[in-house]
């Protein structure tokens, strides 16, 4: 059984007199100490993966069907007082942001012993050694004095490896990162994704790694997953996904990206844009900008086997070139 | 070679930072600092670094959006820098900026009309009204734009369409020169083609002369034909794209390749030194990318690299380049 085991989730929002659905059917399993991407473009639901994980979906929104079992343990029956010592403690979160996410005036130290405290019984003494020790492993230099700083006497990147030292405090099992780096500069985007990398290998951490960034996927994670307007439309293995990928929405991002062009050339295009929730077409979300959609694909919502959800996926030769 | 669109000599950029009314120092922030870079009509020529680099500084000092403390800009031969503002009409009309955030960028309560209405009514008051109706159209075909669009406003459309918008509002007075500053960073993977292949495809209808800034370096590869790495306000190396992935001759356009994530992965398997930017107020003597250079000698601690010419035509500023 895996450690993480999401089935068949759907969240709805009220639009009027109806529901729209953010997430229309996700499936998703996590074995410990695996890296897992989530990959799509804004709207297609990966973040709101990610906070029904936690429980975290806002009013009005709710998690209307599916289960997500950590353990054997279904997450959506626990009370909010349960849910928070998994939350924050056995799954941990770094989010985009850091200068969000670290509270402008309370020190790092202050934080980092906070979160401590709400899921240890721990003296100060504890708290503060761990504390650096934790600090010291980001690699942050001179950590003890640090604890005194006050997240803007950081800079963006130092920021984020705050966050991500306060993401393992409690030795987390699963940490779920979303977009991790996208606020921040590709030579510090680099060492982060190296930092967590080695901080997942060495404590055996399984990571849910969201990004819109392929070549990133690429770099840190061993599954990926697909998703298009609230579904998940290919998953398998990183390297097969990137090597062969079967679902065409997968091919045309693959070959949209600027290096598989020649110098110059025209860049591969898809057609237009992810429709938003409240206007999905019918059949599969992607006939419309699709090049081998057939009548079948405007009728039926194609189910996710074999690892794509496609009624004329491409075959093996074909996506390899 | 034949004379440069658009050149900078000696470009200076310093901002006086807030003090206390007391105090005696006056710190400031150089965000340019003598930046000479002349680019060729036809040329899509890219300008790379990290944010707070000074390459928005420098598109924007071209643009004359912002007032350079010192040194020349010339546009298409004319010094333009000091240009009182009525001279300066007529080349706004052939130089002009698509910015980043297209949600930002385009006046949320003025429909698609109105906003390409404004320059050519601004910078070209002698065309008629039917004149600029024509215009209007004219680059909305050109742009891949419904005319469907005109009386629409900016929150009824996506990212990818917004930006082709603020892109036709760049092209509606015919300019020569577009200074593009990360143009695709705020879009969506499979809309970042889209807009590449528009522009790509608008150069070449239109032979124009783009200043492209960016940090990502494979939208460089593709696109660009010179290449300006900057870092704190000053350029480490000058090539021609082919060069800078070829063969990057300056540590710091090294450290921006390796830090690429590639579908083969391997890129960060190794942990790697927290690494800034230094303060750029109090900027440190020598090379200003010596603290974080794995070559660095004293040598380059004390005494600033200039800008030199290597064999094979690329300029690098670094003790070691050859």
């Amino acid at each position: 059984m895996a450690m993480l085991d999401v089935s068949d989730l759907h969240v709805a929002f009220p639009r009027g007199k109806s529901e729209v659905e953010a997430l229309r059917g996700v499936n998703l399993t996590l074995e410990k100490g695996e890296r897992l991407g989530v990959v799509g473009e804004s709207g297609a639901g990966k973040s709101m993966l990610a906070f029904a994980i936690l429980n975290l979906i806002a009013e009005p929104g709710r998690v209307s069907q599916g289960r997500i079992e950590f353990h054997g343990e279904n997450l959506l029956d626990l009370s909010e007082r349960d849910i928070r010592g998994i939350r924050g403690n056995r799954i941990s979160m770094i989010f985009q942001d850091p200068m969000v996410t670290l509270n402008p005036v309370l020190t790092i130290g202050t934080q980092m012993v906070e979160t401590l405290k709400a899921h240890r019984r721990i003296t100060d003494a504890q708290a503060h050694r761990l504390c650096v020790e934790k600090l010291k492993q980001v690699a942050i230099p001179s950590a003890e004095s640090r604890l005194d700083a006050y997240p803007h006497e950081l800079s963006g990147g130092l920021r984020q490896r705050v966050v991500i030292a306060i993401a393992l405090l409690t030795d987390p099992e699963v940490i779920i990162a979303d977009e991790p780096t996208t606020a921040l500069d590709v030579t510090i985007q680099a060492e982060i994704m190296a930092l967590i990398l080695k901080l997942c290998r060495d404590n055996d951490v399984a990571l849910i790694l969201i990004t819109h960034d392929l070549g990133v996927v690429a770099e840190v994670t061993e599954r990926i997953m697909i998703m298009y307007a609230g579904l998940c439309v290919e998953t398998g293995s990183t390297r097969g996904i990137i090597r062969a990928p079967r679902h065409p929405y997968t091919a045309g991002l693959l070959k949209a990206l600027p290096q598989f062009a020649g110098r110059g050339a025209r860049l591969y295009q898809i057609p237009g844009s992810m429709p938003p929730i409240t206007a999905l077409p019918t059949g599969c979300a992607y006939h419309p900008r699709c090049d081998r959609a057939t009548a079948e694909c405007r009728s039926r919502i194609p189910p996710l086997e074999h690892g794509h959800a496609c009624f004329h996926p491409l075959d093996q030769t074909e996506a390899a070139s | 070679m034949t004379d440069p669109i658009v050149e900078t000599r000696g470009l200076e950029m310093r901002f006086p930072l807030p003090t206390h009314f007391l105090s005696r120092e006056k710190p400031v922030l150089h965000a340019l600092n003598t930046v000479d870079v002349a680019i060729q009509p036809g040329e899509s020529f890219c300008v790379v670094g990290e944010s707070g680099c000074g390459k928005t500084t420098l598109g924007r000092a071209i643009m004359g959006l912002l007032d350079p403390s010192a040194g020349e800009i010339h546009f298409n031969g004319q010094r333009i820098d000091t240009m009182d503002d009525a001279a300066r009409k007529p080349v706004r009309r052939d130089m002009q900026m698509v910015f980043q955030n297209p949600y930002a960028s385009l006046n949320p309560r003025r429909n698609v009309f109105e906003t390409l209405a404004e320059p050519i009514r601004h910078l070209m008051p002698e065309k008629s009204a039917a004149d600029v109706r024509a215009q209007v159209e004219a680059v909305l075909d050109a742009t891949g734009c419904d005319q469907s669009w005109q009386r629409k406003l900016p929150h009824e459309f996506s990212g990818g369409q917004r930006q082709r918008i603020a892109i036709a509002r760049a092209l509606v007075t015919n300019p020569a020169f577009i200074v593009a500053d990360e143009p695709i960073s705020a879009l969506d993977v499979s809309i970042q083609a889209q807009i590449l292949n528009l522009m790509t495809d608008l150069q070449a209808d239109r032979g124009l002369t783009y200043l492209f800034i960016t940090h990502d370096l494979s939208v460089v590869e593709h696109f660009g034909t010179r290449v300006a790495v900057m870092y704190l306000g000053r350029i480490m190396e000058l090539a021609t794209a082919e060069e800078i992935f070829a063969a990057p001759r300056h540590p710091y356009t090294q450290l921006l390749l390796d830090a690429i994530p590639k579908l083969e992965g391997g890129s960060f398997d190794n942990p790697r030194e927290p690494g800034e930017l230094p303060d750029p107020v109090n900027m440190p003597p020598g090379c200003p990318f010596a603290p974080r250079c794995h070559m660095a000698q004293s040598r380059c601690r004390s005494e600033r690299p200039e800008l030199r010419e290597l064999p094979g035509g690329t300029r690098a500023a670094c003790h070691f380049a050859e």
